[in-house]
């Protein structure tokens, strides 16, 4: 969600439970200011709040010059002191995948976790290796905000009130590596110009990983994921205005094909 | 006699007037006034004559979704204008002009209902309507709750509510997500006896009665089926006794509950929840769809749609999350504290009740908060009921020789933390603890609210502040845990028939094992020979 005009937008996302104090949003315009002009970013983002369970993180991303590739994100405990988050590296996935539950609210908190390798001697008998593993909450929490990313991030197609009820009509913000994989006879009926990345309506299980509700008669549609349950999209039919921002947990939804 | 009807005219005059002023008045939060809109419709009828234009103006397909929802939020505004500003003169005058009433879609019949109210105004004193407005305000510092249009939008419909219906208390409980569609509740308590869908004592007697009439036919219908073929073997199973539900004002139903997926639509009452409902509920994670009739598909099977399973849900978070600070409610004096029932149910407020310090209420040990909701025993009741009573009595009335069967062992009652205990004797939530507590305002503390989030049910909250407190729900209406959802395994398969020698078929014997008894029993036989004959010879000798 832009930066720019806060107050009013998050409006927009009010019936989800995304509601900013006073106190926040007058922090957050001031500070969002500082934060762009010191990062030299062309734009600054709010992305959201993830809950911890004795304070909670305010999550600002930074774009500079593509859009796509070119993000950094930022986090706080209060809207006044901003600290920029380690990039994601393929072993800090790893790592993070071990970890479960609640973010404490402490970013250097380390979580342990126990790893029992079994390594294969000539002998054919499995000699059991422990390796301790330690991930440190800020890790955790960048990678967790690249996953929430690459899943849900998504930006508007359609323009009309009718296309913007349908899922095709949306688009997930990231490199598109399911387009590679259509035939010839399926890319030849997208156009170009506006195709060039992947449909939300194709993600699993189809037809139940998002909410799409009409709100304020049809003037804002409101998309929920049902993975990343906080994630709130909004995007106001026949306008350029669109946005989106997560509030929750930081945990992953992965009960949810027993729910549909 | 001219001059009263002088009088009475100039006074219908003077009401038309007011009427007018009050329609012209441009809502300050839609930015719409009626007047215009209805004049706009009109104008617009009368221009463009259509044919059959009650059919058109009354067909919803007509409209396009945007107009459809649009205006059934503003039938909201115009119910509140109406009930509060329009006495019933002005009402017959507008009566009298059907295309005004072209605007109002049928199902909206809760109009007439407000209007005719005529002690509205010594009603207003003592409304049950709580200034949600205000908090939402609350809400709003502590940085939770739903955006402030929606909450108006909610106040008027609650306001219709209780126009409606003999409402003693009222509140807002939350807002519930669902796929298609979202709910919003209402917990209202009725007065006493006024209950509209309670039944009487006398209809409660008869439809027993009529139960256990059929029940007896049933009966009877099997016996004769029986007796014309071969004694079938009784079955030694007995279903388990049904937990019989809480009635109504008690326990789990201590309060009612009404639906609505959009403020301004009809609320829907909920019925009430039943011991197997909450069972089953605690073992199932289904999201809601938005629709009350849908069917809850699941393992172990729900017994009920989606409105039982949307009220078990409402029952198990306001039993876990409803809390006030301490002090506030207590215990009736009078009230003899008795053993059997475990625990009193009733409270009252306290007058006296200063309000803690916002320090002493985000305390890390949270013990200045208590439930004011009673905690739901595992058997799905708040107050304990013996299974094992009513089996006693059925086995008492059927059959009474069979007496050296063992009775079966007494249950141990299930027994939970009393009303308002504290939230420090909460049980943690995956070695978290169970609540957070936190300031509205780090900044200014001495004016911040104390604002409790539950981290079992994310989305339940509750601030204090002084005297003030109040609890709220917004979210998915999902229980958290840690540990990914595994639906419970099947239950084991039934034992076999024990195999004993009786049951068991002897093995056919191999060719080889024939002949090895064949040659056994020619060699026995020739043996037997060779002795009678030794015999003969011995007696010949």
């Amino acid at each position: 969600m832009e930066a720019e005009g806060l107050n009013m937008t998050i409006d927009y996302v009010g019936s989800s439970g995304v509601v900013l104090s006073t106190e926040q949003k007058a922090a957050l315009q001031s500070s969002l200011v500082i934060l762009k002009s010191n990062y030299k970013f062309r734009e600054v983002k709010f992305w959201g709040k993830i809950l911890g369970v004795k304070s909670n993180y305010f999550i600002v991303q930074g774009v500079g010059k593509d859009e796509l590739k070119d993000r950094k994100t930022l986090y706080s405990q209060d809207c006044v002191q901003w600290g920029l988050l380690p990039v994601v590296t393929e072993s800090m996935k790893h790592n993070c995948s071990f970890v479960k539950g609640r973010f404490t609210g402490d970013p250097s908190y380390e979580y342990e976790h126990m790893e029992v390798k079994k390594g294969d001697n000539q002998d054919g008998e499995g000699a059991e290796e422990e390796n301790i593993i330690m991930v440190k909450e800020e890790d955790r929490l960048a990678t967790t905000i690249e996953a929430i990313d690459c899943d849900v991030r998504i930006v508007p197609r359609g323009l009309s009130v009718a296309d913007s009820g349908k899922l095709s009509s949306y688009f997930h913000f990231r490199e598109p590596f399911l387009l590679t994989q259509k035939t010839l006879l399926q890319k030849a009926e997208l156009d170009k110009a506006i195709d060039f990345l992947d449909p939300i309506d194709t993600d699993v299980p189809k037809g139940g990983s998002w909410s799409i509700q009409f709100e304020r008669g049809s003037g804002l549609v409101t998309l929920r994921s049902l993975h990343w349950l906080g994630f709130t999209f909004y995007h106001v039919p026949n306008s350029r205005k669109y946005g989106s921002i997560y509030f929750g947990l930081g945990t992953k939804n992965l009960d949810l094909p027993f729910m549909l | 006699m001219e001059s009263v009807a002088e009088a009475m005219s100039n006074d219908l005059e003077g009401d038309f007037q007011n009427a007018k002023a009050f329609l012209l008045k441009t809502s300050l939060h839609s930015n719409l006034n009626i007047y215009d809109h209805l004049s706009s419709v009109i104008k617009k009828v009368l221009d463009e004559k259509p044919h059959n234009v009650t059919g058109k103006y009354q067909n919803k397909e007509d409209e396009s979704t945007e107009v459809a929802l649009a205006r059934s939020q503003l039938t909201l505004f115009e119910v509140m204008y109406n009930s509060l500003f329009l006495d019933p003169k002005v009402l017959n005058f507008e009566i009298e002009i059907p295309d005004l009433k072209l605007q109002r879609r049928p199902g909206e019949s809760l109009i007439e209902t407000v209007m005719l109210d005529p002690e509205r105004d010594e009603d207003l004193e003592e409304a049950p309507l709580p200034d949600l407005m205000e908090l939402a305000n609350y809400f709003e510092q502590a940085g939770v709750g739903i955006g402030r249009e929606e909450t108006f939008r909610i106040f008027l419909a609650l306001k219709i509510l209780i126009d409606s219906q003999p409402i003693r208390t009222c509140r807002f409980w939350g807002k519930i997500f669902g796929i298609h569609a979202n709910y919003f509740i209402a917990e209202v308590e009725f007065f006493e006896g006024e209950d509209p869908e309670e039944p009487s004592d006398d209809n409660k007697q008869e439809e027993q009665q009529q139960d256990q009439d059929e029940a007896k036919v049933d009966l009877a219908k099997e016996g004769e089926f029986q007796a014309e073929e071969d004694d079938l073997p009784e079955p030694d199973f007995k279903p388990p006794v049904e937990i019989p539900q809480e009635e109504n004002r008690t326990g789990c139903n201590k309060k009612t509950y009404f639906a609505c997926n959009e403020p301004g639509h009809t609320w829907i009452r909920l019925p009430p929840v039943t011991p197997a409902q909450i069972v089953i509920s605690r073992q199932i994670q289904k999201f809601f769809t938005g629709n009350l009739e849908a069917p809850v598909v699941s393992y172990p099977p729900f017994a009920g749609n989606e409105a039982n399973y949307l009220r078990a849900q409402i029952a198990r978070i306001s039993a876990t999350t409803h809390i006030s600070p301490l002090g506030y409610y207590v215990f009736e004096e009078e009230e003899e504290e008795d053993d059997e029932g475990g625990g009193r149910d009733s409270f009252v407020v306290n007058q006296e009740f200063e309000g803690l310090t916002i320090n002493d209420m985000t305390d890390l040990s949270c013990s200045n908060w208590v439930h004011h909701v009673q905690y739901i025993l595992p058997q799905g009741r708040c107050t304990w009921f013996n299974p094992s009573q009513k089996r006693e009595e059925e086995e008492l009335e059927e059959e009474e020789d069979e007496e050296e069967k063992e009775e079966p062992d007494e249950p141990e009652p299930e027994q939970g933390p009393p009303l308002l205990t504290p939230l420090s004797e909460d049980a943690e939530v995956d070695s978290m603890p169970p609540w957070t507590a936190q300031k509205s305002s780090t900044l200014v503390p001495q004016y911040a609210l104390a604002v409790m989030h539950s981290n079992l049910w994310p989305g339940a909250h509750a601030f204090a502040v002084e005297r003030k407190f109040e609890n709220i729900y917004v979210g998915w209406g999902q229980r958290y845990s840690a540990e990914n959802y595994s639906p419970p395994p099947p239950p084991p398969p039934q034992e076999e028939f024990p195999s004993g020698p009786e049951i068991t078929e002897a093995e056919d014997p191999s060719v080889e094992e024939e002949k090895a008894l064949k040659a056994a029993q020619q060699e026995a036989l020739e043996a037997a020979e060779m002795e009678e004959d030794e015999e003969d010879d011995d007696e010949d000798d």
